[in-house]
């Protein structure tokens, strides 16, 4: 299986079934897949757009009777977390400024790893290959601890570039794996010609294998911003009050609200947090299924 | 003679060395040293701060006379049973469905898709407001005359499992759909073609001839969503917060609970260590099959 494969067009097929009946039942079960897919997306966007009047009437499929927008913009400016009303704006700026070093870092990392792994010889490399591998199917549960012990140490735990670290500690399976697997397809005579030529490991990097990488980074940005930005258990742990991620804060907002809940500010909140990976997968379309095949199909 | 040769290499690739230093670094420390350590608490009477005492297997006893790490045991096996079968068949239909040349095909992979993009956190909220009984799903369909339509899942300790389940295969189905189908249309036409010769009813192409060639697709997504149930926090956390009581409880949470609320540290990396070595029980031969089994494989 090639990931060439993964994204090829629809066969020109026989038809299995050419029977009216077995078209329209066809089409019968995906249009009721597609609505058991779609309907909460739905449920979740006319709910913030009603008054709460209007919810309380219980009709979770009827159409906002009046529109209101006030929901979002609680939402994103005034929504409370606890005692602190300063809405979820808070969160998407701490997960941006997490997102952005962590995505570099682990990208960088993974390219370098997965060229040192594929084109040069390093004793004993292969078994530490396996060991990250290994890693990668682990909860991190078994992690958590000793880490948070061992940033506490160094001065790190609950900071910016605490997290930072973490994303870039549990990105790099993944991200090896994908260069690794990108690079090993490239042809070896490459290498070798530029290694008579007298380049050195950092030339051939940046001047060969770099500029041939774009389409397999595309497929890692794809993979680590939505990775990274959904990720809450990590943001939990290790960011820290002042920088905890939107999924961590958006949990605090509906699950700890006392009083009456808002439940149309509550799925404002809740698209706001998704709006992010949301666009990278309408905008990547068939990148995105690339992407998730290869972090597991054999390399 | 060995050692000139030995010097020569490590001449030769000492850059690449000290590229893979990093990566090696966060393998000794992050994931080996990590993991020994919390291997090693788990055999100590550890409960607020670590000690360094041994007390044998005490702290494995007492896991397993903890009702909640009994619970979120059986819950466990439940939710991956449940999950992993309708994720597969589910996915498994729709991919053959989109596969039989039917329009807008695209469309349709997107609304199967999309869900595996959004965070757990969010399906979890969102979920929980379609699911919640005074407001949602239930008494719309009380509305509209079903007024013995009961759909309390959620709240009710008997079937929150279900709920979770729900939310859980809404969340995967895409994910079986993308990686079944790429596997689909890697697949020779002419088999296709001799089949509908042959005459072979649609239903024995796909059980015998088609499925066991999707071998690798069908070992790749259900190893991803395996990953995703060990890992299963967010959601859980999200969506019911182990509730009712501790009738929706799973293990990651119950590590995470002990670790950091309940200060409890021996018995929790017990329970990580029972997590680990399940799943390198599970995971260690179908990662060696995969990756190391067969030298020189395509990439």
């Amino acid at each position: 299986m090639t990931t060439a494969e993964l994204i090829a067009p629809a066969a020109r097929r026989p038809v299995t079934s050419q029977h009216l009946w077995g078209r329209v039942g066809i089409y019968a079960f995906l249009f009721a897949m597609a609505l058991f897919f779609l309907l909460p997306l739905y449920v979740m966007l006319v709910t913030s757009l009603k008054t709460m009047d209007e919810i309380r009437l219980g009709q979770i499929f009827a159409l906002p009777a009046q529109i209101t927008f006030e929901p979002w913009v609680t939402a994103w400016s005034s929504a409370c977390t606890g005692l602190d009303c300063t809405g979820l704006r808070v969160g998407f700026w701490n997960s941006v400024e997490i997102l952005v070093p962590s995505v570099v870092l682990s990208i960088l990392l993974g390219a370098l790893n997965g060229y040192a792994l594929s084109f040069w010889k390093v004793r004993g490399a292969n078994v530490l290959f396996a060991c990250l591998l290994l890693g990668a199917f682990m909860p991190y549960q078994v992690f958590i601890y000793p880490l948070v012990r061992f940033y506490a140490q160094i001065g790190i735990y609950g900071s910016l570039p605490g997290i930072v670290l973490t994303h870039v500690i549990f990105g790099m399976p993944v991200m090896t794996l994908l260069f690794r697997n990108y690079y090993s397809a490239l042809p070896s005579e490459l290498f070798k010609a530029a290694r008579i030529d007298g380049a050195g490991f950092w030339a051939i990097f940046i001047s060969i294998v770099l500029p041939m990488s774009v389409p397999i980074t595309i497929v890692a940005v794809i993979m680590q911003v939505t990775a990274i930005w959904n990720d809450f258990l990590l943001g939990l742990v290790f960011a820290g009050r002042e920088n905890l991620p939107m999924t961590v804060q958006l949990n605090n907002i509906v699950n700890t609200t006392t009083g009456e809940r808002a439940y149309n500010v509550n799925m404002a909140a809740t698209i706001l947090t998704s709006l992010v990976p949301l666009a990278v997968y309408l905008a990547s379309g068939r990148w995105f299924v690339r992407g998730i095949a290869s972090g597991a199909v054999k390399g | 003679m060995q050692i000139s040769r030995n010097v020569r290499h490590v001449r030769r690739n000492g850059v690449a060395y000290m590229a893979l230093l990093p990566m090696a670094a966060i393998v000794i420390f992050a994931y080996l040293g990590t993991m020994a350590w919390s291997v090693r608490l788990s055999f100590s009477s550890s409960r607020m701060l670590p000690k360094d005492d041994f007390v044998g297997f005490d702290q494995y006893v007492e896991l397993f006379q903890t009702s909640r790490w009994l619970t979120s045991l059986e819950n466990f096996v439940f939710i991956a049973v449940f999950f992993l079968s309708i994720c597969f068949v589910l996915g498994m239909l729709l991919a053959i469905f989109i596969d039989q040349n039917v329009r807008a095909e695209g469309l349709f992979r997107t609304a199967f898709l999309y869900p595996y993009a959004m965070s757990f956190v969010v399906t979890g909220l969102m979920w929980q407001w379609i699911l919640n009984p005074d407001l949602g799903l239930q008494q719309t369909m009380r509305d509209l005359g079903f007024s013995g339509f009961v759909l309390d899942w959620v709240v009710d300790s008997d079937t929150v499992l279900y709920a979770i389940v729900l939310a859980t295969v809404w969340h995967g189905a895409g994910l079986v759909m993308a990686l079944i189908l790429a596997g689909l249309r890697g697949i020779d036409m002419d088999l296709w073609k001799a089949t509908r010769i042959d005459g072979i009813p649609a239903w024995r192409v796909y059980g015998f001839i088609i499925l066991p060639m999707l071998r690798p697709m069908i070992i790749t997504s259900l190893v991803l969503l395996s990953i995703s149930i060990v890992k299963m926090y967010d959601l859980v956390v999200a969506m019911t917060n182990g509730g009712p009581g501790t009738a929706s409880e799973v293990p990651a949470k119950f590590i995470m609970d002990n670790l950091f609320e309940r200060a409890n540290i021996g018995l929790a990396t017990a329970a990580s260590t029972v997590m680990l070595v399940t799943v390198l029980i599970i995971i260690a031969p179908v990662l060696y099959s995969q990756y190391f089994g067969k030298k020189g494989a395509s990439a």
